[in-house]
């Protein structure tokens, strides 16, 4: 074993590696969370916001203002919106699977010497602005644009439009159609990345067993591989689905007056209306919204840690 | 099942794979062409093809609030990147090397979250925490330096992932090895582990840096008077329509990106030769 003052060493090079990261995230991640919470339940006193603990008169008085909570929950309209954003968010991760599943699976089971290129094609795109390719779908969409054109050709529109999607053949634009697409088009990177780990690490003497068995390549596919993929559809669905909950820059960008999103509410009671305390309630409020998808991700992401090689 | 069905099976599988993926490529990349192409488009009607012109490209040259606001951008996104690799190392480590501490799931958790968590949470939450410290203390200023605190936050999380995916598949031995004869902890990190994953730094040092590039929402909540980022100036102009000093910008990021690619993977290529020779040459007997 090793020398007393190695041991020392190492033991404060461990707390150093440790402590640093952790102080910084309880710093700036952390304590802007209780800054938050504290602002969302503050009264405004001009500028400043008055003190949620007070000595008056040699007693404590507390000086909470829950209104803004009262008002989430009453007014329709932030209601409607948590409902819409968690329903495009659901829209969007479910698109994202069904158009990543088969993508990765394929990657996965393509030559393995063409598949480092694949994989890179698919990270490429992150290397370009997502602010700009989330724009190309405007110009893509408004009308002549090339995908509205082919999409009017095929006369897909009529079918967007008898499932609701939009409004009316022909217009694509500020639609839930557009808004869908967009988000579909940003995460799905984030979809097919952590299904195309897990399926490309897949044993697959395992369908060779399951086909002498007298499975089809089909069932062996549902009974076989997509149990086996469990924790990657987990990770790419949590990746897909929280951050859409509370995504600003697509709605605004692409999407319309029917499609509220409660990252544009956010953003507009604090930009807009300079309601802080609102706009704290209505983060609060998110937070809430996400926070068992988050643990459920966040445990997945320990879960993967663990595992040894 | 007979040999020829099965087979027959195989081959439609493989033709509706690669139309998949064909498809899906295509999804991805079509915008990037799009914005290229339109770039190169002598209309103010964005959608109509007038002919081919670069005057979008000679009026960015003079575009002042642009080309400020990229200045400043480059210079976020270089500070934020290195100080990305740097944190997101430790907490690589602490999450690899130390499997067991007092927290750690804790730890854990803190630093994944900021992946998922929609940015206008992190960006109105860090916010209200400086406006909160200035108003106490006098500093810091709404600016480059808060922007870049925002910044740090995301590309850390990212940093610390793709540094945990490396240390992961390293040989631990290696580590162990060096220790046995002798080398103090330091100098087991920088000659054995440092150039071990000196390529993920390399990766999320880039990441890190496009990220931060990029980002629109951090940003606007955090940047101050005079700190304009160019994502801001773009979503400001985006938000208006469609512009085509924008494609202009698109094509010259896709530009820079492209040349990037292509010198890195040369580079990795070369530095894997180097390794199969060396590998080669030590393993010659004497």
């Amino acid at each position: 074993m090793t020398k007393p003052s190695l041991r020392g060493r190492l033991r404060r090079g461990r707390a150093a590696v440790i402590a640093i990261p952790t102080l910084w995230l309880l710093v700036f991640f952390m304590l802007p969370f209780l800054v938050v919470m504290k602002i969302s339940v503050s009264e405004m006193d001009g500028a400043t916001f008055q003190d949620l603990v007070r000595l008056q008169d040699g007693s404590i008085a507390f000086n909470l203002k829950f209104a803004n909570y009262l008002l989430l929950v009453q007014d329709d309209l932030y209601f409607s919106t948590y409902l819409s954003s968690l329903k495009y968010a659901a829209v969007t991760t479910v698109a994202c699977l069904f158009i990543g599943y088969p993508f990765a699976y394929f990657m996965a089971r393509a030559r393995p010497t063409v598949q480092p290129a694949l994989l890179m094609l698919v990270m490429l795109p992150f290397w370009t602005s997502f602010l700009l390719r989330v724009y190309a779908w405007k110009g893509l969409l408004t009308e002549n644009g090339w995908a509205a054109n082919a999409i009017d050709a095929l006369g897909l529109d009529h079918v967007l439009a008898a499932v609701g999607l939009i409004p009316a053949p022909g217009q694509l634009m500020n639609t839930p159609f557009s808004l869908v697409l967009g988000m579909t088009y940003t995460y799905l990177p984030f979809m097919i990345l952590p299904l195309y780990s897990n399926l490309s690490k897949m044993d697959l003497r395992l369908l060779e067993a399951a086909a002498d068995l007298g499975a089809t390549a089909w069932v062996a596919f549902w009974t076989v591989t997509v149990p086996l993929s469990r924790a990657g559809i987990i990770a790419g669905s949590m990746l897909v689905f929280i951050p859409c909950v509370g995504e600003y820059v697509i709605p605004e960008l692409l999407g319309g007056p029917q499609t509220q999103m409660i990252g544009r509410t956010l953003w507009d009671e604090f930009f807009s209306n300079n309601d802080w305390p609102m706009a704290c309630a209505v983060t609060v409020a998110m937070v809430l919204l996400i926070i068992v998808p988050l643990a459920v991700f966040s445990r997945y992401q320990a879960e993967s840690t663990e595992r040894r090689p | 099942m007979s040999t020829r069905a099965r087979r027959g099976g195989q081959n439609l599988t493989r033709w509706f794979g690669r139309g998949w993926l064909g498809a899906g490529y295509l999804f991805l990349y079509i915008p990037i062409v799009a914005l290229v192409l339109y770039s190169f488009n002598d209309s103010s009607v964005p959608n109509v093809w007038q002919g081919f012109t670069v005057k979008w490209y000679r009026a960015l040259a003079s575009d002042r609030e642009l080309l400020d606001g990229l200045w400043l951008s480059l210079k976020i996104a270089f500070v934020t990147a290195t100080s990305s690799v740097v944190l997101g190392t430790l907490a690589a480590f602490a999450l690899v090397k130390y499997r067991r501490f007092g927290g750690r799931t804790l730890f854990a958790g803190m630093v994944a979250a900021p992946l998922v968590m929609p940015e206008v949470i992190i960006g109105l939450s860090l916010l209200l925490m400086l406006v909160s410290v200035q108003r106490a203390l006098g500093f810091p200023e709404r600016g480059m330096v808060t922007i870049w605190l925002g910044h740090l936050l995301l590309g850390m999380a990212y940093a610390t992932v793709v540094v945990q995916a490396r240390l992961q598949t390293l040989n631990a031995q290696l580590e162990e090895a060096a220790m046995d004869l002798g080398a103090r902890p330091w100098e087991v990190f920088h000659l054995v582990t440092l150039p071990m994953i000196a390529q993920a730094l390399l990766s999320a040092w880039l990441l890190t840096f496009t990220l931060s590039l990029d980002d629109v929402v951090l940003s606007a909540f955090l940047s101050g008077p005079g700190a304009t980022t160019m994502p801001l100036v773009i979503f400001s102009r985006a938000r208006l329509g469609l512009n085509p000093s924008v494609n202009a910008v698109a094509t010259l990021i896709v530009l820079a990106v492209s040349i990037g690619v292509v010198v890195a993977s040369w580079l990795i290529a070369r530095q894997e030769r180097q390794r199969a020779l060396d590998i080669a040459a030590a393993a010659r007997p004497t």
